[in-house]
């Protein structure tokens, strides 16, 4: 085996999910696990890191037309990592960006791509995918027939270990196809972290439509206060402007994995649950029984968030006085 | 100009997987995908603003047809199926080699798809689709204009907003926020009864057996394994005492 790690990166520093993604394939212990970096440079910071997690050596491809965060560029920057180092299994970390550049290689490379995945293993000496599926009542083994084996895992599927190291640097110089210049961002909204960032919370006091209206966050807040946690919430309450897009989980928003994940009044749309449900305990209150949100609940609590609440947040703060 | 749809018919309600052969059970009564009515809204709008022709395209077995009526009847100009018994089974690498064969055959200006499906499709498909047919593509769109030859796409991402620009012929993916799709109207069901519907076969669009379907996937299910944790969840009616309760659950856990 043969593995190759596409590491994400925001503002200088790696993702935690690929960097999970790439102590999990080094843990696998077969073989040297490379990775590649693809963004504007100079990119040697990531390089770095990577080796703190295990990489063997770090292809980086940095050039100023990689800054913008298009998968196609890095569709063709994988390609020729893959081709001239002869590499027979991608990773990815999901995301908006990397499941793009993920189901672009599969074409490419006319390679089996498995999605959604929460764990690998090697079986034997075969390698095999867990998916949850069918709302996670079940979960799928799944394989790759392919010669190249492609992999996309839900974000927070591995804790990222450091084990110490330092990577070979080999740095490319890619020619991107003319397709993939096609595109190109003329602008970008960046909604910056107002309050606790949501990413690094181990408590998440999320609120949804059932919340009923944006002063009632308050009530999220405070609870959040008493945990020690960040606010978050789904896209239905960011688009109505009752809460900032910096806080929103979901797929269109951050993929969270927090220690305590409370859900208040929130349904649990696919949208939002694959921004939480990698959470290790899943609290949600709800009025409506039927809601899908209890389905992936640890603790399901049929009623009013309005009632509830400002007794809990008592119950919590007198614990908090006493102790 | 023309704009191409591609939807998805999906099984209706609760989904069960079979016992034999591991896949999904589609025999019983299915729907159209719900995220592909957004992206069958923005091509009616765009036909008409500016008189584009719509056209839908789906694969899958022969009640698919009825998905494809629902587009029509929505308002879409023409649809096309491509239903082939050696195309059953098809995974994202082998689908994204048909629908790209069905694109390639219409050449569409512009080519459209609805991010998600509600049967476990995986949000991927159109990344496939458009290396294949090496033609830009924009996904996560919450907004979308056509004018000069470009699309004018707002995505939405983890961190805001992206506006991308991507010359024709591109394909763009759309999110669910993008729009509030109509319904069908009795005219308009009336009306797609009339309305062209064709269907291709692998060998029409010059694809062997062996390259899609069961065959030509590079991914394979291996077995079923035991249900992921959080079987054991608990659910408290609040009679009162839900405050309570948490709290005790929270300490419990030391989470609190």
């Amino acid at each position: 085996m043969s593995v190759l790690v596409f590491l994400e990166h925001h503002d200088g520093e790696l993702t935690k999910g690929s960097l999970g993604v790439l102590a999990h394939a080094v843990a696998l212990g077969d073989g040297d696990v490379s990775a590649v970096a693809v963004g504007r440079g100079p990119l040697t910071v990531l390089a770095a890191a990577a080796g703190k997690f295990g990489a063997a050596k770090v292809y980086i491809a940095a050039d100023d037309s990689f800054e913008a965060p298009l998968p196609q560029p890095r569709v063709d920057v994988l390609h020729e990592v893959v081709r001239t180092g002869g590499y027979d299994t991608v990773l990815f970390s999901n995301s908006v960006l990397a499941a793009d550049v993920a189901a672009g290689l599969a074409a490419r490379l006319d390679a089996g791509l498995n999605w959604d995945l929460v764990d690998l293993v090697l079986d034997n000496g075969t390698l095999v995918g867990k998916r949850p599926a069918l709302q996670d009542s079940v979960l799928v083994d799944v394989g790759w027939r392919s010669s190249h084996r492609l992999a996309l895992f839900r974000s927070g599927s591995f804790d990222a270990v450091a084990t110490g190291g330092e990577a070979r640097v080999e740095d490319l110089s890619v020619q991107v196809q003319e397709h993939s210049r096609g595109a190109r961002i003329v602008s970008q909204r960046l909604q910056l972290n107002e309050g606790p960032s949501i990413e690094d919370a181990e408590v998440i006091v999320a609120g949804g439509i059932g919340l009923g209206a944006a002063e009632n966050f308050a009530l999220a807040e405070d609870l959040a206060a008493v945990l020690g946690g960040a606010v978050g919430a789904t896209r239905a309450v960011v688009y109505k402007g009752w809460y900032p897009h910096s806080a929103q989980v979901g797929q269109t928003g951050k993929t969270v994995t927090p220690k305590l994940y409370i859900a208040l009044g929130i349904s649990g749309a696919v949208q939002h649950k694959v921004g939480m449900q990698n959470s290790k305990v899943i609290v949600a209150i709800n009025k409506d029984p039927n809601a899908p949100i209890f389905e992936f609940s640890d603790l399901a609590v049929v009623g009013d968030v309005h009632t509830i609440l400002p007794e809990l947040i008592e119950l919590l703060r007198a614990r908090k006085s006493s102790s | 100009m023309k704009i191409a749809v591609c939807v998805k018919h999906v099984p209706t309600g609760r989904l069960v997987v079979q016992t034999e052969s591991l896949r999904l059970d589609r025999s019983g009564p299915g729907e159209l995908n719900d995220v592909d009515k957004n992206a069958i809204e923005e091509a009616l709008r765009l036909k008409e603003d500016a008189g584009f022709e719509v056209v839908v395209i789906s694969m899958g077995p022969e009640p698919a047809t009825e998905s494809l009526r629902t587009a029509l009847a929505l308002g879409a100009d023409r649809a096309v199926l491509v239903s082939d018994p050696a195309a059953s089974g098809s995974d994202l690498v082998a689908t994204s080699k048909v629908l790209a064969k069905a694109l390639e055959r219409e050449g569409a200006d512009l080519v459209l798809f609805g991010q998600q499906t509600s049967d476990g499709g995986g949000a991927l498909l159109w990344a496939a689709v458009a290396d294949r047919l090496r033609i830009p593509f924009v996904s996560q769109a919450a907004e979308l204009t056509v004018a000069a030859g470009m699309v004018r796409v707002v995505r939405e991402t983890e961190n805001g907003y992206d506006v991308i620009e991507a010359q024709l012929p591109c394909l763009v993916a759309v999110s669910d926020a993008i729009n509030e799709p109509r319904y069908t109207s009795l005219k308009g069901m009336m009306g797609a009864k009339k309305k062209p519907l064709e269907v291709l076969t692998l060998a029409d669009l010059g694809l062997d057996a062996g390259e899609v379907g069961d065959a030509g996937s590079g991914t394979e299910v291996l077995g079923l394994g035991a249900p992921p944790t959080r079987a054991n969840s608990v659910t408290v009616e609040d009679d009162g005492k839900a405050a309570q309760a948490i709290y005790d659950f929270l300490v419990a856990k030391q989470l609190a």
